[in-house]
């Protein structure tokens, strides 16, 4: 009988240990059968955060080196520097990339590293329970902004990718979904560009993710999956934020 | 035998380089050595000053307590180090810039006009090593061999010119009587 | 040469390519010199990252990377680097961190200091461990004991500390520097991120959430600790054969000690001086040996009295122990220190 479905050589045969309904699992896979696709395995090295992905390197089964929370990109700076003939990615949540770690962020991003970043956006700090995060929406309810996000006592989300997209050192950021089957498949391909764009040596690469946390936003799954659909993407809109390889073709 | 110098000035006289230069001619002629530097932003138009030792053993401290020779380029230098020089130790004085002199009976002091003397080469820039080649004159601490290499390879990369002008302020600080 | 330049020439020898730094006076000629060198070298990488906090994480992708890398900075960045050298230590990654120390706490002053000393021995950073934190007092000693540091740092897959200060790093004396480390005593690198290359994924990680398995890894630490504090602890002895006072000071208050020394000897005091060279490991036990020999200890140091608490814990109760300390960036005249020393000796009617 013909295969028409099995498990990405780059993925362990490992259950997940993420909340049901999370966005991580489908990440990961995501990531796994991109690797696989692209060739990558043997040349691929990543960081996985402080978050709830800590444990990547538990289900894909690539050479990964943890890193203290926010500085994901100056760890994978120090890498790609060593090894710049190897694939260098991380993997970070909204906390980490975008409050913790905004200083690193945007200086990577500005020095054109040559690295991959995957931004996880879930709108909350996942791993510690639920508190809000500097992605959290206005009116949001987290375990530290009970009443919902204030924006006079807790100021507004943050745009880190349009942020990052602003520096000179930044080839392509986009945002993307895993909410959806098409969010999905989208999710897949802008992973595979950003990688594309490190490989062509092209500067810094960001696929921004939103992706549900059904415990924490006190939902079901498929309401989280309608919640990014009606809510989140009014605020981070989807699509292509800056893509150096676009204007180099129009030139 | 072990001597201790405090060169001393404001920021921009030179004081720095002046050391230097004693400390690496010290070094060409296979003397220990250690020069100590005043340093940051106090350099920079504060007073500025470095402490060289030289000796024929090893160098225990580079810090001086009491150090035998003291040069000020200036009049707040006379006054801070006016007393830590030793007992019979001697003091370069800058007498261009400064017009008091120490009121210490037990050392012994040596003038002159540096800046007076660089004026008349044409740049007073070179005023510290006019006090460096009267200082070297009176001490007679490190030969002239050592100096030239030492110049040399300082001021290399300044290029030639520059060289030749320091040695000329050398020469005439050495030649001061 | 310059101390900071020596570090700085001395890490390029011991075979390190790759520095990552942010600049804090007065440390700067090292960034400064390596910035140069650096870029002349084919394989030669400078980042002057955003922050010391970017910097140290830098050095910790590099060392994943299995490189021999270096950072530097001064007593307030050095606070900022604890974390990753936290994370150095929790990983077993090697690497060499600079420190040249200056007044604290908070900005203080940028002037000469050792108040670092208890963040230095004492890990400084979160969590149960120890860095080799080698000491050296001469230009001379900046050169071989930072060359000394990488071979430590792979051979023990550990983050060592340089620990000098302002003085050390601007003052200027001739320098010889010793034959190239030999990387062959350091053993191979079989543990680094390269890529899975026929070989399954590997992790670098210090995430342990299972307590008995995170208490493991602290005993398998700890033993590594025991192992260098056995083989690794260095210090310095000047005149103690017939000394009945002994002077225990390091790095650039060793120096003046050792002037103060030669001046009381001048005035019949014996008097000897004990420099650890390695503030950790310790050289408590020769220290402790002394201890039932001489009656009377003086320790200097240019802070408030830390290394005077493992002297203490050395001798453990044996001889008197007098201490003088001048913190926030005062460095003392020999002859300052010496009076202490002789009034000290006279009182005791050695």
């Amino acid at each position: 009988m013909k295969k028409v479905f099995s498990r990405p050589r780059s993925l362990k045969k490992v259950p997940f240990h993420y909340c049901p309904g999370c966005g991580h699992s489908i990440v990961h896979r995501l990531l796994a059968e991109v690797i696989d696709e692209m060739g990558l395995r043997e040349i691929v090295i990543g960081v996985p955060p402080a978050g709830c992905a800590v444990l990547a390197y538990f289900y894909l089964d690539i050479d990964m080196g943890e890193s203290p929370h926010g500085r994901g990109t100056a760890l994978a700076t120090g890498l790609k520097r060593v090894l710049p003939d190897r694939l260098v990615f991380t993997y970070q949540g909204d906390g980490d990339i975008a409050a913790i770690g905004t200083a690193e962020s945007i200086h990577t991003a500005n020095r054109g590293e040559n690295i991959t970043a995957l931004f996880i956006n879930n709108a909350c700090y996942g791993m510690t329970g639920g508190q809000m995060a500097p992605t959290t929406l206005l009116g949001q309810h987290t375990t530290t902004s009970p009443g919902g996000r204030e924006r006079l006592r807790d100021g507004y989300p943050i745009r880190l990718s349009e942020m990052l997209a602003l520096t000179d050192g930044s080839a392509y950021i986009e945002r993307t979904a895993v909410n959806s089957p098409g969010n999905i498949r989208k999710t897949k391909k802008a992973i595979a560009k950003a990688f594309k764009v490190q490989l062509d040596k092209l500067g810094f690469s960001l696929v921004e993710i939103l992706s549900p946390c059904p415990i924490n936003w006190r939902m079901s799954s498929y309401e989280a999956c309608q919640w990014i659909e009606k809510e989140i993407v009014k605020y981070y809109p989807l699509g292509v934020i800056k893509d150096v390889t676009k204007r180099v073709k129009e030139c | 035998m072990l001597i201790k110098t405090i060169f001393s000035g404001f920021g921009g006289q030179g004081v720095l380089s002046m050391g230097y230069i004693f400390a690496y001619a010290a070094m060409v002629d296979g003397k220990n050595t250690t020069y100590l530097p005043s340093y940051g932003a106090e350099v920079r138009g504060g007073t500025a000053n470095c402490t060289v030792a030289i000796s024929d053993e090893e160098i225990a401290s580079p810090v001086a307590s009491s150090p035998e020779f003291v040069v000020v380029m200036n009049n707040p230098s006379l006054f801070r180090f006016q007393n830590v020089v030793h007992s019979g130790g001697i003091m370069f004085l800058n007498s261009s810039m400064i017009e008091a002199r120490p009121i210490r009976g037990d050392i012994e002091l040596f003038e002159i006009p540096a800046n007076d003397i660089a004026k008349g080469l044409g740049n007073e820039k070179v005023v510290n090593m006019v006090m460096l080649g009267f200082f070297i004159k009176k001490t007679g601490l490190v030969s002239r061999d050592g100096v030239e290499k030492a110049l040399g390879d300082a001021f290399s990369l300044k290029g030639k010119a520059i060289v030749t002008l320091n040695k000329k302020a050398f020469m005439e600080g050495h030649t001061f009587d | 040469m310059r101390g900071n330049h020596i570090v700085a020439e001395a890490a390029i020898r011991a075979g390190c390519r790759f520095y990552f730094g942010y600049p804090i006076t007065p440390q700067n000629e090292i960034p400064e010199y390596m910035a140069e060198a650096l870029s002349k070298l084919k394989d030669g990488v400078f980042v002057q990252a955003e922050s010391e906090l970017a910097a140290i994480n830098m050095v910790i992708g590099g060392s994943m990377a299995g490189a021999r890398v270096m950072t530097s900075s001064s007593s307030p960045g050095i606070s900022l680097k604890q974390e990753g050298i936290s994370y150095l230590s929790a990983l077993e990654l090697p690497a060499v961190i600079v420190n040249m120390c200056r007044g604290g706490p908070g900005l203080g002053n940028i002037a000469p200091a050792q108040s670092d000393y208890f963040q230095a021995t004492r890990g400084g950073g979160h969590g149960d461990y120890r860095t080799i934190v080698l000491a050296p007092s001469s230009c001379q000693e900046l050169a071989k004991l930072t060359m000394e540091a990488f071979d430590l740092a792979d051979i023990y897959r550990t983050p060592v500390i340089i620990f000098a200060d302002g003085m050390l790093g601007q003052m200027m004396e001739p320098v010889e520097f010793p034959e190239n480390t030999n990387p062959k005593s350091s053993p191979p690198k079989d543990w680094t991120l390269t890529g899975a290359k026929g070989r399954p994924g590997r992790a670098i990680r210090s995430l342990i959430l299972d307590p008995v398995l995170e208490e493991e890894h602290n005993w398998k630490l700890m033993r590594k600790y025991e192992r260098i504090q056995k083989k690794e602890v260095r210090y310095e002895t000047f005149l103690l054969e017939d000394a009945k006072m002994v002077v225990v000071a390091f790095g650039t208050a060793a120096r003046i000690a050792r002037g103060a020394v030669k001046r009381v000897r001048e005035q019949g005091l014996k008097v000897g001086l004990f420099r650890p060279v390695t503030l950790w490991p310790f050289p408590g036990t020769v220290l402790g040996e002394l201890g039932k020999k001489v009656k009377l200890f003086f320790v200097f140091e240019m802070n408030m009295g830390q290394m005077v608490e493992d002297v203490r814990i050395a001798l453990g109760g044996d001889g008197d122990i007098h201490f003088y300390g001048r913190p926030g960036g005062i460095v003392p005249t020999p002859l300052e220190v010496s009076r202490i020393i002789s009034s000290q000796y006279l009182q005791k009617r050695l």
